[in-house]
């Protein structure tokens, strides 16, 4: 099971040294971030429920990097890493957490609709694939209103049994839409496995019938994403149409809430927990010599910060009135 | 000028208005087609081209979700079922999305969406038949528009398009007046002069069709014309019916209905729709619950009777009302 999933190919060359400090510090917000997010979270100091990523940091952080803040991502249910990665501030996710009207969707979205559209997020869809065709219409503005803006939507293995995600692809190929559709493969939809529900479960094969460039990429290597994604980003900005992008990965976390993973198979799980992305990271940079070990000991040091800061600021942030519910149910109204 | 005329009018005047404005749906911009299923966009790409009357593939969900997505990023699109059944395929995107995205972002977003989709009973059975305005309504975020004569067709619908949020605008089979291969059988001409150029019809503003003292008829689409014919024949038995038109059903102009009430004591809800749960039953609650003192009777309800509709002409005519059972159910009422 381990060896299905593993990608035959060299790895990629590291891009160059901001680039790869880049990448690595924007997986490393994430983690800090989400740890903390799932501490809170298992104290009861965030309401609600809560999907997170650890573990799956490469795919926004390879795919964002390419991003401009004038070009758009759609998220899905486990957004956290999404919204990181295009830019929207930690503060206001947080505060989002804890439905602040303080948050990035004053409270009226919450963990799995997480998104600013100044950040180029529109609040990111938890209906599985339903991201899908809108993000085909985001890619049809973007080439009609804004040529060279492009779309980088994400869905997860989940998502490809849906019927939105095949309308929603299909459109983006024949329409050669700047869309790259980034399927962060994590082996499960819930606690069934891809193989279950696939007859052809390396999904890259099944996208190309779609007419478009599809490759399968070490979700877990965020160079390999990164430069796979740059590709497929240039392609949708030059006006060349979609690419599909397989990013094989893993949650070293529950599906959501207390879910304790226990539909996993011990060795795939000792198998992928040996390949933390962000291990995987740090090894490279070390061994490649383009940072030092203090150098990275700082990124950490800020990235815990940062996010502990967020997190105190959410839980700090005020709370809304009630009636404050009844408001932006069309736009013209605000409470 | 027909309906369909009416808004074919009002699409390429908004279109030439507003450089934003695109449409997109089913079997639209084919030459040697027909314009969607009832010719309200035929011809338009020799004007404006295939990328702004963009056909798509029979992807209901595809389609809705582009539009979303286009209107996410500053196009101002019209999308368009080719039968209203159909919505029911664009589910996820109708409910859970559309209308959902500007309250879920707090309101930094807009979705700036006009759907079209046409409604009623056209003997083509049970999935080229419904009127599912009360799905819509029932769903917080979305403005409904229900015309019934082209000036309130073009007006609605230019209105609609300047909307920042999402529009629906369930049109009627048999108003169209759609000519050529897409002429229907059954079809009500209506046929009246629209003036050219640039008006609107603002949304919650009802117009009453037929003024009368006896009982208030509130009725949309086809209805409407039924309820007018029912009041013709019931005029010369000395009842008079005051035929109310909404126009919108989101918002909903409960004030023309309370002033109509103020003279009529009575309240008559006619629809197409299957009659459980509903728009018509929306009103009547309301009514009921807030302005009961109005209400000299019990309200009545007349409505396509709770079965998918049948194919056969005999059966699809016994079950939508009639202009017969209109007046029935109006002699039971003012005789009680």
């Amino acid at each position: 099971m381990t060896d299905f999933f593993q990608i035959d190919r060299p790895p990629a060359p590291l891009p160059d040294r901001d680039t790869a400090l880049h990448l690595y510090r924007t997986m490393r917000r994430i983690r800090e971030f989400e740890d903390r997010v799932f501490a809170y979270f298992q104290a009861g100091r965030i309401p609600g429920t809560v999907h997170q990523c650890q573990g799956q940091e490469a795919p926004p952080a390879g795919v964002c990097a390419h991003l401009r803040r004038t070009d758009y991502i759609t998220g899905t249910h486990r957004p956290h890493g999404h919204a990181i990665a295009k830019g929207v501030p930690l503060t206001e996710m947080a505060a989002e957490l804890f439905g602040s009207p303080l948050g990035c969707c004053r409270g009226h979205g919450g963990s799995m609709h997480m998104g600013n559209p100044e950040y180029g997020m529109p609040p990111a869809s938890a209906i599985v694939a339903g991201g899908v065709p809108i993000a085909a219409g985001m890619g049809l503005g973007c080439r009609m209103l804004r040529p060279g803006a492009v779309v980088a939507c994400f869905f997860g293995d989940g998502a490809f049994n849906n019927g939105a995600f095949h309308e929603g692809a299909n459109l983006c190929a024949i329409w050669d839409l700047p869309v790259v559709l980034v399927c962060e493969n994590n082996l499960y939809g819930a606690s069934t496995h891809v193989t279950l529900v696939n007859k052809i479960p390396r999904l890259a094969e099944r996208a190309a019938s779609y007419g478009v460039p599809a490759e399968t990429v070490d979700g877990n290597d965020v160079f390999a994403v990164h430069e796979a994604a740059g590709r497929a980003v240039e392609r949708a900005r030059g006006g060349d149409g979609p690419t599909f992008l397989e990013c094989i990965t893993y949650r070293r976390c529950g599906h959501s809430r207390r879910d304790q993973n226990k539909y996993r198979d011990q060795r795939e799980e000792q198998f992928w927990m040996a390949r933390d992305p962000l291990d995987l990271a740090r090894t490279r940079l070390l061994q490649a010599g383009v940072a030092a070990q203090d150098e990275l000991a700082a990124i950490d040091s800020a990235a815990a910060r940062e996010a502990q800061e967020a997190l105190d600021y959410g839980e700090h942030a005020p709370q809304p009135e009630g009636p404050e519910a009844l408001g932006h149910v069309f736009c013209e109204e605000s409470p | 000028m027909t309906i369909a005329k009416a808004l074919r009018l009002a699409i390429a005047e908004e279109m030439r208005r507003d450089p934003t404005v695109i449409c997109i749906g089913e079997d639209i911009g084919i030459p040697g087609g027909w314009g969607g299923a009832f010719t309200v966009t035929w011809g338009l790409e020799r004007e404006f081209g295939l990328e702004r009357i963009r056909n798509t593939p029979i992807s209901e969900a595809g389609l809705i979700g582009a539009a979303i997505g286009a209107a996410l990023t500053g196009l101002r699109p019209i999308a368009d079922f080719q039968y209203s059944d159909f919505m029911f395929c664009a589910a996820d995107q109708l409910i859970n999305q559309a209308p959902k995205l500007c309250f879920m972002s707090g309101g930094r977003v807009r979705v700036p969406l006009v759907v079209r989709a046409p409604v009623g009973a056209s003997t083509r059975g049970a999935q080229h038949a419904q009127c599912p305005e009360a799905w819509i309504v029932h769903t917080p975020g979305w403005k409904v528009a229900v015309p019934s004569t082209p000036y309130d067709a073009k007006g609605l619908l230019k209105a609609a398009v300047r909307d920042d949020n999402p529009v629906f605008i369930f049109e009627h089979k048999l108003l169209y007046g759609s000519g050529g291969a897409r002429k229907e059988d059954n079809a009500v001409g209506v046929d009246e002069p629209v003036p050219d150029g640039d008006f609107v019809v603002p949304f919650g503003a009802a117009a009453i069709r037929r003024p009368g003292r006896h009982v208030t008829v509130v009725a949309t689409h086809l209805m409407i014309y039924r309820s007018l014919q029912a009041a013709e024949e019931l005029a010369q038995e000395g009842i008079e019916l005051e035929v109310i038109d909404p126009r919108t059903l989101v918002p909903f102009d409960y004030d023309t209905v309370c002033e109509s009430l103020g003279r009529t004591g009575r309240l008559m809800v006619v629809e197409e729709d299957t009659r459980r749960g509903g728009w018509g039953a929306e009103i009547v609650a309301e009514m009921v619950e807030n302005h009961g003192d109005l209400l000299n009777a019990p309200p009545a309800r007349v409505a396509t009777y709770d079965a998918p509709v049948a194919a056969s002409p005999v059966m699809e005519r016994f079950v939508v009302p009639s202009a017969a059972r209109i007046a029935a159910a109006a002699r039971t009422m003012v005789s009680a």
